[in-house]
Protein backbone atom coordinates (compact mmCIF):
# COMPACT_ATOMS: atom_id res chain seq x y z
CA UNK A 1 0.00 0.00 0.00
CA UNK A 2 1.49 3.34 -1.01
CA UNK A 3 1.41 6.15 1.53
CA UNK A 4 0.94 9.63 0.12
CA UNK A 5 3.89 11.86 1.04
CA UNK A 6 3.03 14.81 3.28
CA UNK A 7 2.40 18.16 1.62
CA UNK A 8 3.91 20.04 4.56
CA UNK A 9 6.25 18.61 7.16
CA UNK A 10 8.02 20.35 10.01
CA UNK A 11 10.98 18.65 11.64
CA UNK A 12 12.28 19.96 14.98
CA UNK A 13 11.37 23.55 14.08
CA UNK A 14 12.85 26.24 16.30
CA UNK A 15 12.34 29.98 16.04
CA UNK A 16 14.13 32.44 18.28
CA UNK A 17 13.90 36.21 18.23
CA UNK A 18 16.05 38.54 20.36
CA UNK A 19 17.17 35.53 22.42
CA UNK A 20 13.54 34.56 23.17
CA UNK A 21 12.52 31.06 22.05
CA UNK A 22 9.12 31.35 20.33
CA UNK A 23 9.01 27.84 18.85
CA UNK A 24 10.93 24.95 20.39
CA UNK A 25 11.18 21.75 18.41
CA UNK A 26 7.85 21.51 16.57
CA UNK A 27 7.47 18.39 14.47
CA UNK A 28 4.35 17.63 12.42
CA UNK A 29 3.09 16.50 9.04
CA UNK A 30 0.13 17.72 7.02
CA UNK A 31 -1.16 15.36 4.33
CA UNK A 32 -2.59 16.65 1.03
CA UNK A 33 -6.14 17.90 1.55
CA UNK A 34 -5.82 17.82 5.33
CA UNK A 35 -7.01 20.65 7.59
CA UNK A 36 -4.65 21.24 10.52
CA UNK A 37 -5.83 23.63 13.21
CA UNK A 38 -3.28 25.29 15.46
CA UNK A 39 -4.53 26.53 18.81
CA UNK A 40 -2.90 27.94 21.88
CA UNK A 41 -2.72 30.93 24.17
CA UNK A 42 -2.03 34.39 22.77
CA UNK A 43 1.70 34.70 22.17
CA UNK A 44 2.20 30.92 22.07
CA UNK A 45 3.75 31.11 18.59
CA UNK A 46 0.72 30.17 16.46
CA UNK A 47 1.12 32.96 13.89
CA UNK A 48 4.89 32.42 13.92
CA UNK A 49 4.43 28.85 12.66
CA UNK A 50 2.40 30.17 9.71
CA UNK A 51 4.99 32.87 9.00
CA UNK A 52 7.79 30.26 9.06
CA UNK A 53 5.88 27.97 6.66
CA UNK A 54 5.20 30.90 4.31
CA UNK A 55 8.92 31.76 4.46
CA UNK A 56 8.17 35.24 5.81
CA UNK A 57 10.51 34.73 8.76
CA UNK A 58 13.54 32.43 8.74
CA UNK A 59 13.42 29.42 11.06
CA UNK A 60 16.34 29.34 13.47
CA UNK A 61 16.74 25.57 13.32
CA UNK A 62 15.01 22.53 11.84
CA UNK A 63 13.36 21.73 8.53
CA UNK A 64 10.20 22.93 6.80
CA UNK A 65 9.43 20.76 3.80
CA UNK A 66 6.77 21.83 1.31
CA UNK A 67 6.15 19.05 -1.20
CA UNK A 68 9.55 17.64 -0.25
CA UNK A 69 11.53 20.91 -0.66
CA UNK A 70 13.19 22.22 2.49
CA UNK A 71 12.54 25.97 2.46
CA UNK A 72 14.71 26.85 5.48
CA UNK A 73 17.56 29.07 4.31
CA UNK A 74 16.13 29.52 0.79
CA UNK A 75 16.60 32.93 -0.79
CA UNK A 76 13.55 35.08 -1.54
CA UNK A 77 13.67 34.32 -5.28
CA UNK A 78 13.99 30.57 -4.64
CA UNK A 79 10.84 30.73 -2.50
CA UNK A 80 8.81 32.01 -5.50
CA UNK A 81 7.77 28.58 -6.84
CA UNK A 82 6.75 27.53 -3.32
CA UNK A 83 4.73 30.70 -2.78
CA UNK A 84 3.08 30.28 -6.18
CA UNK A 85 1.14 27.36 -4.75
CA UNK A 86 0.38 29.03 -1.44
CA UNK A 87 -2.21 31.54 -0.22
CA UNK A 88 -1.99 33.37 3.10
CA UNK A 89 -4.96 34.92 4.89
CA UNK A 90 -3.54 37.48 7.33
CA UNK A 91 -5.00 38.15 10.75
CA UNK A 92 -5.86 41.77 9.92
CA UNK A 93 -6.39 41.06 6.19
CA UNK A 94 -3.34 43.14 5.12
CA UNK A 95 -5.28 44.56 2.17
CA UNK A 96 -3.36 47.05 0.01
CA UNK A 97 -4.99 50.25 1.18
CA UNK A 98 -4.12 52.24 -1.94
CA UNK A 99 -6.14 49.81 -4.09
CA UNK A 100 -9.84 49.09 -4.24
CA UNK A 101 -11.27 45.63 -3.59
CA UNK A 102 -11.13 44.63 -7.28
CA UNK A 103 -7.48 45.65 -7.59
CA UNK A 104 -6.60 43.87 -4.34
CA UNK A 105 -8.00 40.57 -5.58
CA UNK A 106 -6.79 40.93 -9.18
CA UNK A 107 -3.31 41.98 -7.99
CA UNK A 108 -2.14 38.47 -7.15
CA UNK A 109 -3.42 37.22 -10.51
CA UNK A 110 -1.86 39.93 -12.68
CA UNK A 111 1.38 40.51 -10.76
CA UNK A 112 2.03 37.20 -8.99
CA UNK A 113 4.16 34.25 -10.15
CA UNK A 114 1.37 33.10 -12.53
CA UNK A 115 0.97 36.54 -14.16
CA UNK A 116 2.03 35.27 -17.59
CA UNK A 117 -1.00 32.95 -17.57
CA UNK A 118 -3.53 35.47 -16.21
CA UNK A 119 -2.34 38.53 -18.18
CA UNK A 120 -3.20 36.71 -21.42
CA UNK A 121 -6.81 36.38 -20.35
CA UNK A 122 -9.30 39.11 -21.28
CA UNK A 123 -10.12 41.74 -18.65
CA UNK A 124 -13.70 40.51 -18.50
CA UNK A 125 -12.52 37.08 -17.39
CA UNK A 126 -10.40 38.56 -14.60
CA UNK A 127 -13.41 40.63 -13.55
CA UNK A 128 -15.53 37.46 -13.55
CA UNK A 129 -12.96 35.64 -11.39
CA UNK A 130 -12.88 38.54 -8.90
CA UNK A 131 -16.69 38.70 -8.80
CA UNK A 132 -16.91 34.93 -8.29
CA UNK A 133 -14.54 34.98 -5.33
CA UNK A 134 -16.34 37.93 -3.75
CA UNK A 135 -19.58 35.99 -4.16
CA UNK A 136 -17.98 32.96 -2.47
CA UNK A 137 -17.06 35.02 0.62
CA UNK A 138 -20.51 36.59 0.68
CA UNK A 139 -19.57 40.07 -0.49
CA UNK A 140 -20.89 40.43 -4.05
CA UNK A 141 -20.68 43.77 -5.84
CA UNK A 142 -18.16 45.56 -3.62
CA UNK A 143 -15.37 45.66 -6.23
CA UNK A 144 -15.11 49.46 -6.35
CA UNK A 145 -15.01 50.02 -2.59
CA UNK A 146 -11.77 50.95 -0.87
CA UNK A 147 -10.53 48.90 2.12
CA UNK A 148 -11.02 51.93 4.39
CA UNK A 149 -14.76 51.78 3.60
CA UNK A 150 -15.08 48.18 4.82
CA UNK A 151 -15.71 46.80 8.31
CA UNK A 152 -13.11 44.53 9.95
CA UNK A 153 -15.08 41.39 9.07
CA UNK A 154 -15.53 42.47 5.44
CA UNK A 155 -11.82 43.25 5.13
CA UNK A 156 -10.99 39.79 6.42
CA UNK A 157 -13.33 38.18 3.90
CA UNK A 158 -11.82 40.22 1.06
CA UNK A 159 -8.41 39.01 2.29
CA UNK A 160 -9.77 35.48 2.07
CA UNK A 161 -11.07 36.07 -1.47
CA UNK A 162 -7.65 37.48 -2.44
CA UNK A 163 -5.85 34.42 -1.07
CA UNK A 164 -8.22 31.98 -2.81
CA UNK A 165 -8.30 33.83 -6.17
CA UNK A 166 -4.95 32.45 -7.29
CA UNK A 167 -6.28 28.92 -6.67
CA UNK A 168 -3.55 27.90 -4.23
CA UNK A 169 -2.91 24.28 -3.30
CA UNK A 170 -2.05 25.27 0.29
CA UNK A 171 -3.82 27.99 2.28
CA UNK A 172 -2.55 29.34 5.60
CA UNK A 173 -5.26 31.07 7.65
CA UNK A 174 -4.31 33.31 10.57
CA UNK A 175 -7.42 33.56 12.76
CA UNK A 176 -9.87 33.77 9.85
CA UNK A 177 -13.01 33.87 12.02
CA UNK A 178 -12.00 35.90 15.07
CA UNK A 179 -14.19 38.96 15.48
CA UNK A 180 -16.80 37.68 13.02
CA UNK A 181 -20.42 37.01 13.93
CA UNK A 182 -21.22 33.27 14.45
CA UNK A 183 -23.10 32.94 11.15
CA UNK A 184 -20.30 34.48 9.07
CA UNK A 185 -17.70 32.49 11.04
CA UNK A 186 -19.58 29.26 10.25
CA UNK A 187 -19.75 30.30 6.57
CA UNK A 188 -15.95 30.74 6.55
CA UNK A 189 -15.57 27.28 8.13
CA UNK A 190 -17.79 25.82 5.40
CA UNK A 191 -15.69 27.62 2.79
CA UNK A 192 -12.48 26.04 4.14
CA UNK A 193 -14.11 22.61 3.92
CA UNK A 194 -15.55 23.33 0.46
CA UNK A 195 -12.16 24.35 -0.96
CA UNK A 196 -10.76 21.10 0.40
CA UNK A 197 -13.62 19.07 -1.08
CA UNK A 198 -13.60 20.83 -4.46
CA UNK A 199 -9.88 21.31 -5.07
CA UNK A 200 -8.10 19.20 -2.46
CA UNK A 201 -6.66 22.32 -0.83
CA UNK A 202 -4.43 21.68 2.20
CA UNK A 203 -5.10 24.14 5.01
CA UNK A 204 -3.44 25.22 8.21
CA UNK A 205 -5.79 27.30 10.33
CA UNK A 206 -4.69 29.24 13.40
CA UNK A 207 -7.71 29.80 15.59
CA UNK A 208 -8.97 30.40 19.12
CA UNK A 209 -12.50 29.36 18.20
CA UNK A 210 -13.00 25.89 19.74
CA UNK A 211 -16.30 25.15 17.97
CA UNK A 212 -14.74 26.10 14.63
CA UNK A 213 -11.61 24.00 15.32
CA UNK A 214 -13.59 20.87 16.21
CA UNK A 215 -15.87 21.39 13.19
CA UNK A 216 -13.19 21.64 10.51
CA UNK A 217 -9.96 20.05 11.82
CA UNK A 218 -8.57 16.71 10.71
CA UNK A 219 -5.76 17.23 13.17
CA UNK A 220 -5.15 19.70 15.97
CA UNK A 221 -1.88 21.07 17.30
CA UNK A 222 -1.89 22.88 20.62
CA UNK A 223 1.09 25.10 21.30
CA UNK A 224 2.05 25.92 24.86
CA UNK A 225 5.23 27.79 25.73
CA UNK A 226 6.48 27.30 22.15
CA UNK A 227 6.17 23.51 22.34
CA UNK A 228 3.57 21.07 21.03
CA UNK A 229 1.40 20.32 24.08
CA UNK A 230 -0.70 17.91 22.04
CA UNK A 231 -0.87 16.93 18.36
CA UNK A 232 -3.60 14.60 17.24
CA UNK A 233 -7.12 14.20 15.91
CA UNK A 234 -9.94 16.29 17.44
CA UNK A 235 -11.20 13.16 19.23
CA UNK A 236 -7.75 12.53 20.72
CA UNK A 237 -7.51 16.15 21.86
CA UNK A 238 -10.96 16.02 23.46
CA UNK A 239 -10.10 12.79 25.25
CA UNK A 240 -6.67 13.97 26.37
CA UNK A 241 -6.09 13.62 30.12
CA UNK A 242 -3.58 16.52 29.98
CA UNK A 243 -4.94 19.18 32.40
CA UNK A 244 -3.41 22.02 30.29
CA UNK A 245 -5.30 20.81 27.20
CA UNK A 246 -8.51 20.32 29.16
CA UNK A 247 -8.32 23.77 30.77
CA UNK A 248 -7.69 25.36 27.38
CA UNK A 249 -10.49 23.64 25.46
CA UNK A 250 -12.98 24.24 28.28
CA UNK A 251 -11.87 27.86 28.69
CA UNK A 252 -11.60 27.54 32.45
CA UNK A 253 -9.91 30.22 34.53
CA UNK A 254 -8.58 27.83 37.18
CA UNK A 255 -5.96 25.24 36.32
CA UNK A 256 -2.33 24.66 35.42
CA UNK A 257 -2.26 27.48 32.83
CA UNK A 258 -3.35 30.02 35.42
CA UNK A 259 -0.92 28.55 37.99
CA UNK A 260 1.95 28.79 35.49
CA UNK A 261 1.11 32.41 34.70
CA UNK A 262 1.12 33.32 38.39
CA UNK B 1 46.14 73.96 54.83
CA UNK B 2 49.28 71.92 54.25
CA UNK B 3 50.59 71.43 50.70
CA UNK B 4 50.37 67.88 49.27
CA UNK B 5 53.34 65.62 49.74
CA UNK B 6 55.33 64.53 46.62
CA UNK B 7 53.72 61.08 46.94
CA UNK B 8 50.19 62.59 46.92
CA UNK B 9 51.11 64.75 43.92
CA UNK B 10 52.36 61.70 42.07
CA UNK B 11 49.09 59.83 42.84
CA UNK B 12 47.04 62.80 41.57
CA UNK B 13 49.06 62.86 38.36
CA UNK B 14 48.47 59.13 37.85
CA UNK B 15 44.71 59.60 38.43
CA UNK B 16 44.61 62.53 35.97
CA UNK B 17 46.39 60.45 33.33
CA UNK B 18 43.87 57.64 33.98
CA UNK B 19 40.92 60.01 33.45
CA UNK B 20 42.40 61.30 30.18
CA UNK B 21 43.03 57.73 29.02
CA UNK B 22 39.41 56.77 29.81
CA UNK B 23 38.07 59.83 27.94
CA UNK B 24 40.35 59.09 24.99
CA UNK B 25 39.32 55.41 24.87
CA UNK B 26 35.63 56.25 25.07
CA UNK B 27 35.94 58.91 22.35
CA UNK B 28 37.86 56.49 20.11
CA UNK B 29 35.18 53.82 20.64
CA UNK B 30 32.39 56.26 19.78
CA UNK B 31 34.16 57.48 16.64
CA UNK B 32 34.97 53.91 15.57
CA UNK B 33 31.40 52.73 16.19
CA UNK B 34 30.00 55.71 14.29
CA UNK B 35 32.32 55.14 11.34
CA UNK B 36 31.49 51.42 11.26
CA UNK B 37 27.75 52.27 11.35
CA UNK B 38 28.17 54.82 8.53
CA UNK B 39 29.96 52.28 6.33
CA UNK B 40 27.39 49.59 7.20
CA UNK B 41 24.60 51.96 6.21
CA UNK B 42 26.29 52.87 2.92
CA UNK B 43 26.80 49.13 2.32
CA UNK B 44 23.08 48.52 2.88
CA UNK B 45 22.23 51.24 0.34
CA UNK B 46 24.62 49.75 -2.23
CA UNK B 47 23.10 46.31 -1.59
CA UNK B 48 19.59 47.71 -2.11
CA UNK B 49 20.74 49.36 -5.35
CA UNK B 50 22.24 46.05 -6.49
CA UNK B 51 19.04 44.17 -5.71
CA UNK B 52 17.01 46.80 -7.55
CA UNK B 53 19.27 46.55 -10.62
CA UNK B 54 18.93 42.75 -10.57
CA UNK B 55 15.15 43.09 -10.30
CA UNK B 56 15.08 45.15 -13.51
CA UNK B 57 15.30 41.82 -15.39
CA UNK B 58 11.79 41.01 -14.19
CA UNK B 59 10.45 44.01 -16.10
CA UNK B 60 8.83 47.26 -15.04
CA UNK B 61 5.13 47.95 -14.75
CA UNK B 62 4.67 51.03 -16.93
CA UNK B 63 1.45 52.09 -15.18
CA UNK B 64 3.22 52.25 -11.81
CA UNK B 65 6.17 54.09 -13.33
CA UNK B 66 3.99 56.74 -15.01
CA UNK B 67 2.04 57.31 -11.79
CA UNK B 68 5.33 57.80 -9.93
CA UNK B 69 6.74 60.10 -12.62
CA UNK B 70 3.69 62.24 -11.90
CA UNK B 71 3.99 62.22 -8.12
CA UNK B 72 7.80 62.59 -8.02
CA UNK B 73 8.17 64.98 -10.95
CA UNK B 74 5.08 66.86 -12.07
CA UNK B 75 3.64 67.33 -8.59
CA UNK B 76 7.01 68.52 -7.21
CA UNK B 77 7.48 71.06 -9.99
CA UNK B 78 5.57 74.02 -8.46
CA UNK B 79 7.44 73.90 -5.15
CA UNK B 80 10.81 73.41 -6.92
CA UNK B 81 10.12 76.38 -9.21
CA UNK B 82 9.27 78.50 -6.17
CA UNK B 83 12.22 77.46 -4.00
CA UNK B 84 14.90 77.66 -6.71
CA UNK B 85 13.28 80.79 -8.19
CA UNK B 86 13.49 82.57 -4.85
CA UNK B 87 17.05 81.31 -4.31
CA UNK B 88 18.09 82.84 -7.65
CA UNK B 89 16.43 86.11 -6.68
CA UNK B 90 18.13 86.16 -3.26
CA UNK B 91 21.49 85.37 -4.85
CA UNK B 92 21.08 88.29 -7.23
CA UNK B 93 19.98 90.57 -4.40
CA UNK B 94 23.08 89.73 -2.35
CA UNK B 95 25.57 90.16 -5.19
CA UNK B 96 24.17 92.98 -7.32
CA UNK B 97 25.17 95.78 -4.90
CA UNK B 98 28.75 94.57 -4.41
CA UNK B 99 29.26 93.96 -8.14
CA UNK B 100 27.93 97.41 -9.02
CA UNK B 101 30.23 99.00 -6.40
CA UNK B 102 33.20 97.19 -7.95
CA UNK B 103 32.09 98.29 -11.43
CA UNK B 104 31.51 94.73 -12.63
CA UNK B 105 27.71 94.68 -12.47
CA UNK B 106 27.73 93.21 -15.98
CA UNK B 107 28.93 89.86 -14.46
CA UNK B 108 25.73 89.39 -12.44
CA UNK B 109 23.98 87.11 -14.94
CA UNK B 110 26.99 84.83 -15.23
CA UNK B 111 27.46 84.56 -11.48
CA UNK B 112 23.79 83.77 -10.90
CA UNK B 113 23.70 81.23 -13.76
CA UNK B 114 26.89 79.42 -12.74
CA UNK B 115 25.79 79.25 -9.13
CA UNK B 116 22.30 78.03 -10.05
CA UNK B 117 23.32 75.45 -12.66
CA UNK B 118 26.26 74.00 -10.76
CA UNK B 119 25.18 74.20 -7.16
CA UNK B 120 22.06 75.95 -5.96
CA UNK B 121 19.63 74.43 -8.47
CA UNK B 122 20.49 70.76 -7.92
CA UNK B 123 20.93 71.20 -4.14
CA UNK B 124 17.76 73.17 -3.43
CA UNK B 125 15.79 70.82 -5.70
CA UNK B 126 17.22 67.79 -3.88
CA UNK B 127 16.33 69.21 -0.45
CA UNK B 128 12.82 69.95 -1.72
CA UNK B 129 12.52 66.40 -3.10
CA UNK B 130 13.79 64.93 0.19
CA UNK B 131 11.06 66.80 2.05
CA UNK B 132 8.26 66.16 -0.44
CA UNK B 133 9.08 62.85 -2.12
CA UNK B 134 11.52 61.06 0.20
CA UNK B 135 9.39 61.49 3.30
CA UNK B 136 6.31 60.39 1.33
CA UNK B 137 8.01 57.22 0.07
CA UNK B 138 9.20 56.26 3.57
CA UNK B 139 5.82 56.94 5.14
CA UNK B 140 3.99 54.94 2.45
CA UNK B 141 6.31 51.92 2.51
CA UNK B 142 6.63 52.12 6.32
CA UNK B 143 2.84 52.07 6.73
CA UNK B 144 2.70 49.07 4.38
CA UNK B 145 5.37 47.33 6.44
CA UNK B 146 3.67 47.86 9.79
CA UNK B 147 0.26 46.71 8.47
CA UNK B 148 1.71 43.47 7.01
CA UNK B 149 1.12 44.64 3.42
CA UNK B 150 4.79 43.99 2.60
CA UNK B 151 4.42 40.46 4.01
CA UNK B 152 1.26 40.06 1.93
CA UNK B 153 3.23 41.02 -1.19
CA UNK B 154 5.96 38.48 -0.35
CA UNK B 155 3.40 35.80 0.45
CA UNK B 156 1.85 36.41 -3.00
CA UNK B 157 5.27 35.80 -4.57
CA UNK B 158 5.76 39.47 -5.45
CA UNK B 159 9.13 40.98 -4.53
CA UNK B 160 8.83 44.28 -2.61
CA UNK B 161 12.06 45.32 -4.35
CA UNK B 162 10.52 44.82 -7.80
CA UNK B 163 7.12 46.27 -6.92
CA UNK B 164 8.10 49.14 -4.60
CA UNK B 165 11.79 50.02 -4.83
CA UNK B 166 12.52 49.75 -8.57
CA UNK B 167 9.79 52.12 -9.84
CA UNK B 168 10.52 54.67 -7.10
CA UNK B 169 14.25 54.53 -7.81
CA UNK B 170 13.69 54.95 -11.57
CA UNK B 171 11.19 57.77 -11.02
CA UNK B 172 13.66 59.65 -8.81
CA UNK B 173 16.59 59.02 -11.19
CA UNK B 174 14.64 60.37 -14.16
CA UNK B 175 12.61 63.12 -12.54
CA UNK B 176 15.26 64.65 -10.21
CA UNK B 177 17.38 65.93 -13.17
CA UNK B 178 14.25 66.89 -15.14
CA UNK B 179 12.79 68.91 -12.28
CA UNK B 180 16.23 70.39 -11.53
CA UNK B 181 16.47 71.69 -15.10
CA UNK B 182 13.13 73.48 -14.76
CA UNK B 183 14.23 74.77 -11.35
CA UNK B 184 17.47 76.09 -12.86
CA UNK B 185 15.54 78.22 -15.33
CA UNK B 186 13.24 79.46 -12.55
CA UNK B 187 16.34 80.45 -10.52
CA UNK B 188 17.79 82.38 -13.45
CA UNK B 189 14.43 84.02 -14.05
CA UNK B 190 14.32 85.03 -10.36
CA UNK B 191 17.85 86.46 -10.60
CA UNK B 192 16.98 88.21 -13.87
CA UNK B 193 13.92 89.88 -12.36
CA UNK B 194 16.07 91.29 -9.55
CA UNK B 195 18.70 92.42 -12.07
CA UNK B 196 16.09 94.30 -14.09
CA UNK B 197 14.59 95.67 -10.90
CA UNK B 198 18.06 97.00 -9.94
CA UNK B 199 18.45 98.82 -13.24
CA UNK B 200 20.17 96.27 -15.50
CA UNK B 201 18.76 95.53 -18.92
CA UNK B 202 17.62 91.98 -19.61
CA UNK B 203 19.99 91.95 -22.62
CA UNK B 204 22.99 92.66 -20.34
CA UNK B 205 21.91 89.90 -17.94
CA UNK B 206 21.45 87.32 -20.73
CA UNK B 207 24.75 88.29 -22.45
CA UNK B 208 26.55 87.81 -19.13
CA UNK B 209 25.05 84.32 -18.81
CA UNK B 210 26.11 83.44 -22.37
CA UNK B 211 29.68 84.59 -21.80
CA UNK B 212 30.05 82.81 -18.45
CA UNK B 213 28.59 79.40 -19.16
CA UNK B 214 30.70 76.76 -20.87
CA UNK B 215 29.56 76.66 -24.52
CA UNK B 216 29.95 72.85 -24.39
CA UNK B 217 27.26 72.72 -21.70
CA UNK B 218 29.50 71.19 -19.03
CA UNK B 219 28.09 73.48 -16.30
CA UNK B 220 24.55 72.32 -16.96
CA UNK B 221 25.67 68.71 -17.43
CA UNK B 222 27.56 68.60 -14.13
CA UNK B 223 24.55 70.06 -12.31
CA UNK B 224 22.25 67.47 -13.83
CA UNK B 225 24.68 64.67 -12.98
CA UNK B 226 24.55 65.88 -9.38
CA UNK B 227 20.75 65.83 -9.54
CA UNK B 228 20.85 62.25 -10.86
CA UNK B 229 23.01 61.11 -7.93
CA UNK B 230 20.83 63.04 -5.45
CA UNK B 231 17.71 61.40 -6.91
CA UNK B 232 19.24 57.95 -6.40
CA UNK B 233 20.26 58.77 -2.83
CA UNK B 234 16.79 60.07 -1.95
CA UNK B 235 15.00 57.02 -3.38
CA UNK B 236 17.35 54.44 -1.84
CA UNK B 237 17.33 55.98 1.65
CA UNK B 238 13.56 56.55 1.59
CA UNK B 239 12.86 52.95 0.48
CA UNK B 240 15.39 51.46 2.89
CA UNK B 241 13.96 53.32 5.88
CA UNK B 242 10.40 52.40 4.85
CA UNK B 243 11.24 48.71 4.50
CA UNK B 244 12.97 48.70 7.89
CA UNK B 245 10.08 50.44 9.71
CA UNK B 246 8.73 48.76 12.79
CA UNK B 247 6.63 49.68 15.78
CA UNK B 248 3.34 51.03 14.40
CA UNK B 249 2.57 54.67 13.66
CA UNK B 250 5.32 55.95 15.97
CA UNK B 251 7.81 53.69 14.18
CA UNK B 252 6.77 55.05 10.78
CA UNK B 253 7.25 58.58 12.15
CA UNK B 254 10.74 57.70 13.37
CA UNK B 255 11.64 56.11 10.02
CA UNK B 256 10.42 59.14 8.11
CA UNK B 257 12.44 61.41 10.36
CA UNK B 258 15.57 59.28 9.85
CA UNK B 259 15.03 59.16 6.10
CA UNK B 260 14.85 62.95 5.83
CA UNK B 261 17.88 63.52 8.08
CA UNK B 262 20.05 60.83 6.45
CA UNK B 263 19.06 61.85 2.92
CA UNK B 264 19.92 65.51 3.56
CA UNK B 265 23.28 64.58 5.10
CA UNK B 266 24.15 62.21 2.26
CA UNK B 267 23.00 64.66 -0.43
CA UNK B 268 25.27 67.37 0.98
CA UNK B 269 28.17 64.91 1.37
CA UNK B 270 27.69 63.69 -2.21
CA UNK B 271 27.50 67.30 -3.38
CA UNK B 272 30.89 67.97 -1.77
CA UNK B 273 32.47 64.85 -3.31
CA UNK B 274 31.05 65.53 -6.78
CA UNK B 275 32.08 69.20 -6.70
CA UNK B 276 35.57 68.10 -5.65
CA UNK B 277 35.73 65.64 -8.55
CA UNK B 278 34.45 68.15 -11.10
CA UNK B 279 36.88 70.77 -9.81
CA UNK B 280 39.79 68.31 -9.97
CA UNK B 281 38.79 67.47 -13.54
CA UNK B 282 38.61 71.17 -14.44
CA UNK B 283 42.08 71.81 -12.97
CA UNK B 284 43.58 68.79 -14.74
CA UNK B 285 41.79 69.73 -17.96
Amino acid sequence: MSVEPPRISLQDLHFTVDGRAILQGITLEVAPGEVLCVMGLSGAGKSTILRCIAGLVPATQGQIRIDGTDIVGLKERDLLPIRAKMGVVFQYAALFDSMNVYENIAFGLLRGPRRAEFCKRPKAEIARLVAEHLEVVGLPGIERRMPSELSGGMRRRVGLARALATEPEIVLYDEPTSGLDPVTAAAIDDLILETRAAKGVTSIVVSHDMSSIFRIADRVLMLYDGKAQIYGTPAEVRASPDPVVQQFIRGETQGPIQARRQ
Amino acid sequence: MSSPSPEQESNLAVEAVGVFEDVGETATKIVRRTLVRVFEYLGELVNLLWQALRSLRQGIHLGDLMRLFGSVGTESLPIVLLTVGFSGAVLALYTVGSLNNLGIGNLLGGIVALSIFRETGPLITAVTLVARVGSGITAEIGAMKTTEQIDALRAMGISPITYLVVPRLLACLVMAPAVTLFGDFAGILGGGMIAVNQGQTSRLFIDSIRQSLDPGGSDIREGLLKALVFGGIIALIACREGLESKGGAAGVGRSTNRAVVFAIILVFAADFVLTWLFKAKAVVG
